[in-house]
C-alpha cells in the first residue's frame, strides 16, 4: 500500500448508483469522481436523502455499485473488510456484549491470527481507554448513555488499527455538547493516529472544524458532486478560537450557501 | 376518611418540592437529579406516613382481593350448578374432600391402570418431555436454516401452512401405524404438533436480526461460527423462546386429549378411566391439576425467557 499514490488512496471513479424499487429504478447517485488523499479527513455533507450514506456504503464495500470502480490503496473495492471500519449511524453495538466484548470481538478478528490473548486483550483496553471508557468496560450497551455507545463504536472501529476510518452520521443522534466533546475527542484521536477518514455529516459546523476537505453533494435524485471544498485551517483546531476566525467564518459561509442558496431543498413526495 | 385528610396536604406541599428542585436536576447530571427530589420530598412522606401506609393496604388489597373474588366466583357457579340440577355434578365441599384424599397419597402404585395422580402427572410430563425436546432438537435447527437462506424458506413456507393447521390428534392414527405402539404414538403426537412454533418462530427470529448487526459481521468479516455464536443466536434467543413457550403449550394441551384416546398411564387416560368409573370429582380434580401445572410450565419459561431478552438498544 506504500507505493500507491498519496494524494489518490481512496479512488472513486465514474460511480453510478441505481436502486431498484417497486416504482422502477431509482437513480441514487451519478457520475462520482473523487479523491482522498492518505491521512485526509474528509467529510461528506448534503441535504437528506442526496445519497451521502449511499456513497459511504459503497467506499466500505457494503454495497456495489452499479456503474464505475472504487479503489483503495489501488485495489479495487469488492466487499467489506476490516481495513475500512466503519461506525456506523446508530453504533450499532451488540446488546448482549460488554462494551469490552463488543471491542474484542473486533480486536479479535484482526489480531487473533498473529497475537496471544493478553495481546489482544491490551488492544481491547486501550483502545476504550483512548475514548475515556475503562470504567465502562465491562457494562452492557444498555447500561450506558448515547454518547457513550457512540464512544465504544468509535474504539470499535479504531481498534481494528484501519487504513480508512468511515462515519456514518457518528454523531447525529448526540445532544450539542455531546458532540462538541466527542468532536474534539475525535480531533485528538485522528491527529494522534494520522487516520484517513471519510465522514457523513449534515451539520455545517462539524464539518468546517473537522475536515481537510469538504465534499458537498448536490440534491437527489441521481445526485454528485456539487463542489469539493478544500479547508485550510491550521492544526490543531480550537472550536472556541475558531469561533471568530474570519476564515472559518467564510468557509461556513460557503457550505451554508451551497447547502441553502444553490441546492436548497425542496421536500419532494417521491 | 383519615386518609383523604391526610391525603390533601401530602399533594399541596409535594408539587413546590418538586418545581424547586427540578432546574438544579436539569443542571446535575442524571443520578445527582434524584437526590435533591428526593430530599425535600422526604419530610413531607414523613408528616404523611397514614396516608402512605393507608395506600399501601390499597396496593394489597388490588393484588390480593380482585384474584380471591374471581376463585370465589367460579366457586359459587359451581356450586349453584352442582347444587340447582341433576346433572351429577359434585359440589365443591365434596370435590375437595375428593381432592385431599387423592392427594395424600399421590405416588401409589397397584398395578398399571390404578397408580397415585402424582405417577399420572409425572408420565404425562415425561412423554411431554421427550416429544417436545425431540421437536426442539429438529425444529430449531430447522428454523434457523429456513430463516437464513431464502431458498429454503420459499421450498418449506409452502409445507408448514399446509401442515401446521392439522389437528394433532388426526396425526395419532399414522404414529400408531408407524409405531406400532400407544406411547410412542402419544410421543409423536406432541412431536408433531410442538415442532411448527418452535420452527417458525426460529426463523421469523433470523429474518429480523437487524441489519445492523449484520452489517457489523460484514465489516468485521467474520466467520460463519462467529455470526452464529455472537450474533444470530443471541438476537434470535427471544424470538426462539417463544416459540418454546407456544410449542410447551400446545404439547401440554394435547397430551391431554393424546393420553385418553391411547390410554395407559397418563393424567390424560386418568380423566378417562375416571369418567368411566363416574367419580366425576376426580376429574373435576384433574382439570385444575392439569391447569396448575400447564400454568408451572408456562411461568417457568417466561422467566427463561426474560433471563435472556436484553433491552433492544435503539438510537
Amino acid at each position: 500500500m506504500s507505493n500507491s499514490s498519496p494524494t489518490k488512496y481512496i479512488d472513486i471513479q465514474h460511480v453510478e448508483q441505481t436502486f431498484k424499487t417497486k416504482k422502477g429504478l431509482f437513480p441514487a447517485l451519478k457520475d462520482i469522481n473523487l479523491t482522498v488523499a492518505k491521512g485526509e479527513f474528509v467529510t461528506l455533507i448534503g441535504h437528506s436523502g442526496c445519497g451521502k450514506s449511499t456513497l459511504l456504503n459503497l467506499i466500505a464495500g457494503l454495497t456495489t455499485p452499479t456503474h464505475g470502480v472504487l479503489l483503495c490503496a489501488d485495489r479495487e473495492i469488492a466487499g467489506p473488510g476490516p481495513e475500512r471500519a466503519v461506525v456506523f449511524q446508530n453504533h450499532s453495538l451488540l446488546p448482549w456484549l460488554t462494551c469490552f466484548e463488543n471491542v474484542y470481538l473486533a480486536v479479535e478478528r484482526v489480531f487473533a491470527a498473529t497475537e496471544s490473548k493478553a495481546q489482544l486483550k491490551a488492544r481491547t483496553e486501550s483502545a476504550l481507554a483512548l475514548v475515556g471508557l475503562t470504567a465502562a468496560a465491562q457494562k452492557r450497551p444498555g447500561e450506558i448513555s448515547g454518547g457513550m455507545k457512540q464512544r465504544v463504536g468509535i474504539a470499535r472501529a479504531l481498534s481494528m488499527e484501519p487504513m480508512v476510518l468511515l462515519m456514518d452520521e457518528p454523531f447525529g443522534a448526540l445532544d450539542a455538547l455531546t458532540r462538541a466533546k466527542l468532536q474534539d475527542e475525535l480531533l485528538e484521536i485522528v491527529a494522534a493516529t494520522q487516520a484517513t477518514v471519510v465522514m457523513v455529516t449534515h451539520d455545517v459546523d462539524e464539518a468546517v472544524l473537522l475536515s481537510d476537505k469538504i465534499v458537498m453533494l448536490t440534491n437527489g435524485p441521481a445526485a454528485t458532486i456539487g463542489e469539493v471544498l478544500a479547508v485550510d485551517l491550521p492544526r490543531p483546531r480550537n472550536r472556541v478560537a475558531l469561533a471568530d476566525d474570519p476564515q472559518y467564518q467564510q468557509y461556513r459561509k460557503a457550505v451554508i450557501d451551497f447547502l441553502y442558496t444553490r441546492q436548497a431543498h425542496v421536500e419532494k413526495v417521491a | 376518611m383519615v386518609s383523604a385528610v391526610f391525603h390533601s396536604p401530602l399533594e399541596a406541599i409535594a408539587p413546590p418540592a418538586n418545581s424547586h428542585a427540578s432546574p438544579i436536576g436539569k443542571a446535575m447530571s442524571a443520578p445527582h437529579a434524584n437526590a435533591p427530589v428526593a430530599d425535600t420530598v422526604a419530610p413531607a412522606a414523613v408528616s404523611a406516613r397514614p396516608s402512605a401506609t393507608s395506600r399501601d393496604f390499597r396496593g394489597f388489597w388490588m393484588a390480593v382481593l380482585p384474584p380471591i373474588m374471581g376463585l370465589a366466583c367460579l366457586v359459587l357457579i359451581w356450586q349453584l350448578i352442582a347444587s340447582t340440577s341433576n346433572s351429577g355434578i359434585p359440589k365443591p365441599a365434596e370435590t375437595w374432600a375428593q381432592a385431599v384424599q387423592v392427594f395424600s397419597d399421590p405416588f401409589y402404585s397397584e398395578g398399571p391402570n390404578d397408580q397415585g395422580i402424582g405417577w399420572n402427572v409425572l408420565a404425562s410430563l415425561q412423554r411431554v418431555a421427550i416429544g417436545f425436546g425431540m421437536a426442539a432438537l429438529v425444529g430449531i435447527p430447522a428454523g434457523f436454516a429456513i430463516g437464513r437462506f431464502e431458498f429454503l424458506s420459499r421450498m418449506f413456507n409452502p409445507l408448514i401452512s399446509l401442515l401446521r393447521p392439522v389437528s394433532p390428534l388426526a396425526w395419532l392414527p399414522i404414529g400408531l401405524l408407524v409405531f406400532k405402539g400407544a406411547n410412542p404414538a402419544a410421543i409423536w403426537t406432541i412431536f408433531i404438533c410442538s415442532i411448527w412454533p418452535m420452527i417458525i418462530n426460529t426463523a421469523v427470529g433470523v429474518q429480523r436480526v437487524p441489519q445492523d448487526y449484520m452489517n457489523v459481521a460484514r465489516v468485521l468479516n467474520l466467520s460463519e461460527w462467529k455470526i452464529f455464536t455472537k450474533i444470530l443466536f443471541p438476537a434470535v434467543l427471544p424470538y426462539l423462546l417463544t416459540g418454546v413457550r407456544l410449542a410447551v403449550g400446545t404439547a401440554w394441551l394435547v397430551i391431554v386429549a393424546a393420553e385418553m384416546l391411547t390410554g395407559g398411564v397418563g393424567i390424560g387416560f386418568w380423566v378417562w378411566d375416571e369418567w368411566n368409573n363416574l367419580n366425576v370429582s376426580s376429574i373435576i380434580i384433574a382439570i385444575f391439576v392439569i391447569g396448575i401445572v400447564g400454568l408451572m410450565l408456562e411461568f417457568a419459561l417466561i422467566k427463561l425467557a426474560t433471563l435472556f431478552t436484553f433491552e433492544e438498544v435503539k438510537a
